[in-house]
């Protein structure tokens, strides 16, 4: 039986992986790995916190980058970065923070909202997700299961990370014909 | 008076919808269910109006395409009410590397199976091909129409899903 998850972080921050990030190269679509499902990883395994490291590394210089999974930097792995800090639209923040294994466990209060990636950097697109959400999933390095509690843009983040982690883009899920649009603004 | 179905294409300008639904509105010709959209730089109406007799329509309108940068057909149509709805509403997108053929392929399986396609848009940004496509199925053929159409996603190396439109009403 594995124990009961944490809730929240726990006070976690990307220092503890005690490795320092490289730089990757994003790949964008439609190199095939961003529509491959990603196995599980190992969350004490030292290519986990080297990858960890670089996801961070690689959100950090990448302008107006919340979040990027592993598939991002061409690795099939359910591995994701997360940081919303600061952003308008987020309520609840959890600040910088790496996810292994995350999966959906309780979702609600769905809303529309317009959504860009930089795996796919010409388009954006109006995707329904939830507005409530609980994700589990363990912390690279030590790998003590969380549970975090989100809402709003983080909890939107969350489900495009997890989403690419399982070789869907935001494409897959956009509402209609007439919601795809060419991006105006690029950050 | 007469249903009639118009098409006008060309190489964007700012007052195209404007001269159009000018030369449509002095006729007398009442705009009813239209898209007007820029396609890579050209700008495309589809409309379908009710008015006078076709000829006159396009009478009215050559004198817009004159300087040969708009293209304009007038037909007259006959009107037949609404669609029946028919089956269940899904969102169909594809994504993948531009090739020749992912347009017929994937809409060939949703023919074939009875579907309707209701609304469909494509883009091509870089290489990135994306089609997304609303159809109408066949009630209870989705789950056996989605493996059929991963299939031949996979022979084009794309990308396929197939999920229920939103049925939310505000």
């Amino acid at each position: 039986m594995s124990a009961e998850p944490y809730v929240g972080l726990g006070g976690w921050t990307p220092a503890d992986l005690g490795v320092p990030g490289e730089v990757r190269r994003v790949v964008c679509a439609p190199e095939p790995v961003l529509s491959r499902s990603g196995p599980e990883v190992d969350p004490t395994a030292e290519e986990t916190l080297r990858l960890a490291a670089d996801l961070v590394a690689t959100m950090r210089v990448s302008p107006g980058c919340v979040g990027l999974a592993a598939p991002q930097v061409g690795v099939e792995a359910q591995v994701f970065a997360v940081d919303v800090t600061g952003h308008p639209k987020a309520v609840t923040v959890h600040g910088t923070f790496v996810l292994c294994n995350a999966r959906v466990v309780e979702a609600s209060r769905w809303k529309p909202g317009r959504e860009g990636c930089m795996s796919v950097p010409d388009l954006t697109g109006d995707v329904k997700r939830a507005s409530r959400l609980v994700v589990e999933g363990a912390l690279p390095g030590s790998g003590t299961p969380v549970r975090l509690v989100t809402d709003g843009f983080e909890a939107r983040a969350l489900q495009h990370e997890i989403d690419h982690c399982a070789g869907l883009l935001f494409l897959d899920r956009v509402a209609g014909a007439h919601a795809v649009y060419q991006r105006k603004v690029y950050l | 008076m007469s249903e009639l179905a118009i098409t006008v294409i060309g190489r964007d300008r700012p007052g195209i919808v404007a001269d159009v639904a000018e030369v449509l509105a002095g006729l007398g010709a009442n705009l009813t269910d239209s898209t007007m959209t820029r396609l890579r730089g050209h700008f495309a109406m589809t409309l379908i109006c009710v008015g006078p007799a076709a000829a006159e329509v396009e009478a009215a309108l050559t004198p817009l395409a004159a300087d040969g940068q708009l293209l304009a057909t007038v037909r007259a149509v006959t009107p037949d009410g609404t669609a029946t709805p028919a089956g269940e509403p899904y969102v169909l997108a594809v994504h993948g590397a531009d090739r020749m053929g992912i347009v017929a392929a994937m809409t060939r399986v949703i023919a074939e199976a009875g579907g309707n396609v209701t609304d469909l848009s494509t883009r091509l940004a870089g290489t990135l091909y994306v089609v997304v496509a609303e159809v109408d199925l066949p009630t209870g053929r989705a789950d056996e129409l989605a493996g059929r159409l991963a299939r031949t996603a996979a022979d084009l190396g794309v990308g396929v899903s197939l999920r229920p439109a939103d049925p939310d009403l505000l």
